[in-house]
């Protein structure tokens, strides 16, 4: 609304009181909100121009870290970063459509069998962290009295029992299993709730104007409508993934895991940093780490962003 | 006509057609696969320890006993703390962290969304970065903030640190811009402050929304084994999911698996209960969602 002139002056006094309770509403919050994750940021950035072993002051290198990450750092350039970007570009984008098309499945049938469904499927995403992490452990055990080795002995599909969280040649696509299955989380939560509440009426003048068919259905009108809830979802699934780099070291109980087979960035960032105490060095991981999530996220935004 | 063209294409049907068998036949087999390895743990604490140690191993469990769950409670820990002294610290730090986290969060969404102030924008803007946000890449720096403001081996390093949750301040700000300005300017014309309008008029109004960020807290902080691990050596200020990541790494496999399931059950449960209260709740929040 427009202000007139004269109310303007008033306008102002009584904005510095709003300005006070703004304030005094936001500051919990913010403090927080600063104190733990704007500040860490920042001073990650600083740090990782640094050599800071925490005992003595840190040491200002420029961009040794970062050139030493990209060119001396073998484990990183030959496992880490090809580790991580498996594991996040199918865990990303493969849990993300999947959540969407299972959102869209459940908006299909009536309610009550939805909201079943909907628990089941959304219930691992709540077994975060230990509790699943011990649960894997059981089933993929690597004695023979492991579940799912007992299965495969007794169905003769193999001789004898798999270590399948020691053997570098399935760790990580155990780790991309179990984090497809935990992925149905709150972006799943955000889809659901994006396609059933898209307007009847639009599907009804779009089957008019001769819309045919169920897949011309999702993507002219579904997508396109609820556009905010993928982005949504989008960036939930990104950091998810992210995030979840603890599961390698969880599943096998080890940092590093067995030669590296499963070493995420947020390993190697915990590896360096707490194993051998060069925080410099962990900050530049985290740094890389930072870019790389903040560059998914701004082609999400490219993606299901709305165009101004 | 136009509605004889649209039969069969319903989003949210009230009942069931056979057209919607195909439907199932997806979603069925993958709500099983979803659930079996639940269904496994709940089994599994239930087993006595014969049948633990059969081979081959069953799924379900024959003769359950609650023995896994005794034993929990009465192996204590290198270090003679009970177990039901973990569990007791989750408890005290999840409820305080959910409690504090909902009305900090909802006091800034409400400034955020409905009050006029300086910098209000740009906190709007670094809010909706953090979304993005990945806490394992702080990790360092956010140590060495704790460790300068002596929150080392303190109870509050269970709190103050996970007390801003982006999403749900972004959560819960795009829940209360859909209420109505007026009802606020008519509210202060009636000579209700702002302080007033936010226990009065947001707070009954936005209760879905709290419902929301309190699940989301709760979900991250019950199941946190990192800040124990991390910030806290006094073995009495650590937390359940703490002692469940020490089972982990005690080798003893198969009559460990019995005591770690039963533990798994304890640490899943109480996350199930409450969403299945509250789901219809987080579903109304969700519709509000979208990022534009």
């Amino acid at each position: 609304m427009n202000n007139n002139g004269v109310l303007k002056v008033k306008n102002k006094k009584l904005n510095q009181g709003e300005n006070a309770t703004g304030w005094g509403f936001v500051l919990p919050y913010f403090a927080s909100f600063f104190l733990f994750i704007t500040i860490p940021v920042i001073l990650g950035i600083l740090l990782s121009f640094t050599y800071f072993d925490l005992i003595n002051t840190p040491k200002f290198i420029g961009l040794n870290n970062f050139v030493n990450l990209f060119t001396a750092d073998d484990v990183f350039m030959q496992q880490v970063l090809p580790n991580t970007l498996k594991f996040a570009l199918i865990v990303g984008p493969v849990g993300y459509m999947l959540s969407f098309l299972l959102a869209w499945l459940l908006a299909q049938i009536p309610q009550k069998p939805r909201t079943v469904l909907a628990l089941l499927i959304y219930s691992p995403s709540m077994t975060a962290g230990i509790a699943m992490a011990v649960m894997w452990r059981i089933i993929f055990s690597g004695d023979s009295s492991g579940y799912l080795n007992s299965v495969l002995l007794s169905l003769n599909l193999i001789d004898s029992p798999i270590q399948w969280l020691q053997d570098p040649k399935y760790l990580l696509n155990i780790m991309i299993i179990v984090s497809l299955w935990s992925s149905m989380g709150i972006g799943f939560l955000a889809m659901l709730a994006g396609v059933l509440n898209i307007n009847e009426e639009l599907y009804e003048a779009a089957y008019v104007d001769g819309m045919s068919n169920k897949f011309q259905e999702i993507f002219y009108i579904t997508i396109p409508t609820m556009k905010p809830q993928m982005l949504f979802g989008a960036i939930m699934s990104l950091v998810a993934t992210f995030n979840a780099g603890a599961i390698g070291v969880q599943l096998t109980g080890v940092n590093p895991t067995p030669q590296n087979a499963g070493q995420l960035i947020v390993n190697h960032m915990d590896d360096y940093a707490f194993n051998r105490w060069e925080m410099g060095y962990g900050a530049a991981i985290a740094v890389v780490l930072l870019i790389m999530v903040y560059l998914f996220g701004m082609a999400a935004r490219k993606l299901f962003g709305e165009k101004e | 006509m136009a509605k004889n063209a649209f039969q069969g294409t319903k989003i949210n049907p009230r009942k069931f057609h056979k057209s919607q068998i195909k439907f199932y036949l997806i979603l069925i087999p993958v709500a099983i696969f979803m659930a079996l390895p639940i269904v496994y743990i709940f089994n599994h604490a239930f087993k006595p320890l014969d049948e633990l140690f059969a081979w081959p191993p069953r799924f379900f469990v024959r003769k359950p006993t609650f023995n896994n769950f005794a034993e929990l409670f009465a192996v204590s820990s290198e270090s003679n703390i009970p177990v039901s002294r973990y569990l007791f610290n989750s408890i005290i730090i999840t409820l305080s962290v959910v409690l504090i986290s909902i009305v900090v969060s909802s006091m800034a969404g409400f400034a955020l969304s409905k009050l006029k102030f300086k910098f209000k924008n740009s906190i709007m803007f670094l809010n909706n970065i953090a979304l993005m946000f990945v806490g394992a890449s702080v990790a360092i720096p956010r140590y060495l903030v704790i460790e300068k403001m002596g929150l080392v081996d303190s109870f509050f390093v269970h709190i103050f640190p996970v007390l801003a949750i982006p999403v749900g301040l972004f959560l819960i700000k795009q829940f209360i811009d859909q209420i109505p300005n007026d009802l606020i300017e008519a509210a202060k014309i009636d000579g209700a402050s702002n302080i007033r309008i936010f226990f009065s008029i947001i707070l009954p109004l936005i209760k879905p929304a709290l419902a929301t960020i309190a699940i989301v807290s709760f979900q991250s902080v019950w199941n946190d084994a990192y800040i124990s691990t991390t910030y806290i050596d006094r073995e009495s200020l650590k937390t359940f999911a703490y002692y469940m990541s020490t089972l982990l790494s005690s080798g003893n496999v198969v009559a460990g698996q019995g005591i770690s399931a039963a533990g798994s059950l304890i640490m899943f449960l109480p996350n199930l209960i409450i969403f299945i209260f509250m789901q219809s709740k987080v579903m109304n929040t969700m519709a509000h969602s979208g990022i534009k």
